[in-house]
């Protein structure tokens, strides 16, 4: 009786993933309002052009191949393949008069990327490309 | 049995249904200013549209289609469509090791180009005149299962050097107006 007791939990437990799929489509993951400030920057500038250039340079250093990319959207969707598909979608809007906000939110595999690391990781390179961008440096 | 079990029912909580991303997926690497080199070069002309157009002429050239292209940002990808192994290959493996062997070699592949221009910085201040063409190719398998057998970046110096050398041709005829 016993093993038939940790047999089943052992199968509730592999079972507890498969939830059902189309539940996932409106899925926000973790909170809404927490993922919205891990995926997002603000950068001291205005010119979203520049912007959504450095932020496709960086994801090409980053080893990403850009899918699609528009300048009036302010969206650049790049597709990283290293053994794995890791798939991200930057938005550049402005944020004030001053500063526009950089959002970027990535998809490993089948699964939505909700830990902070890897968005802070992305933001520090894009940070080095803006100041390089800023200073004129290729 | 027992314990085995209970390490099992740990494991599986554990491991749960995620694998997750690898830390270094979004860290810039060692060899990415190495590599950032490999993938460009520059070259002179009077407008981006001229040199996307002449990037749209060797793309073609090579066989491969238009999937997105955004003018205003130097953007062209293209893809292509082609057989990871010939036919005589996989009927060789299959004579030599069977169907089961045949059918898990590659079979097809898509191969993607990326292309972006972008003015050099150094002119960026007037009219821009130089800009850095930078390609960038991946490519996904499958075998004859339709399974994918490798998602990958291409990084052959090679490939890259002889894509330049047709660039440089289809540039020059650009501007010819061949």
């Amino acid at each position: 009786m016993k093993k038939l007791y940790l047999l089943s939990l052992t199968a509730f437990s592999l079972v507890g993933c498969a939830n059902r799929s189309t539940e996932s489509a409106l899925d926000v993951g973790t909170n809404q309002v927490q993922a919205r400030q891990m995926q997002s920057r603000a950068y001291d500038t205005t010119d979203k052009e520049k912007t959504l250039r450095t932020v496709i340079s960086v994801l090409q250093d980053l080893g990403f191949v850009i899918d699609k990319a528009d300048l009036n959207l302010g969206t650049v969707t790049a597709t990283k393949l290293d053994g794995y598909a890791l798939r991200m979608s930057v938005t550049v809007r402005p944020r004030n008069a001053k500063q526009l906000l950089v959002r970027a939110n990535a998809q490993y595999q089948e699964e939505a990327v909700n830990d902070p690391a890897p968005y802070q990781a992305f933001f520090s390179s894009l940070s080095k490309g803006m100041f390089l961008t800023a200073q004129n440096v290729d | 049995m027992r314990k085995f079990l209970i390490l099992f029912f740990t494991l599986s909580v554990l491991v749960g249904c995620k694998t997750g991303i690898p830390q270094d997926a979004l860290t810039l690497r060692r060899d990415s200013l190495e590599r950032r080199q490999l993938e460009s070069r520059k070259f002179n002309g009077s407008n981006e549209a001229d040199i996307l157009s002449a990037c749209s002429g060797v793309s073609q050239d090579m066989g491969f289609t238009i999937d997105e292209s955004e003018t205003k940002l130097g953007v062209l990808v293209c893809s292509k469509n082609r057989e990871a192994s010939t036919g005589g290959e996989r009927f060789a493996m299959a004579l030599l090791f069977g169907a089961n062997a045949a059918n898990s070699m590659d079979k097809s592949q898509k191969i993607r180009l990326c292309i972006i221009v972008k003015p050099v910085a150094s002119s960026d201040l007037g009219k821009p005149n130089e800009w850095v063409v930078r390609a960038t190719f991946q490519r996904i398998v499958w075998n004859n299962y339709g399974q994918i057998t490798r998602l990958e970046a291409l990084s052959e110096s090679e490939l890259y050097s002889q894509f330049f050398q047709k660039l440089s041709k289809s540039v020059f005829l650009e501007a010819q107006k061949i």
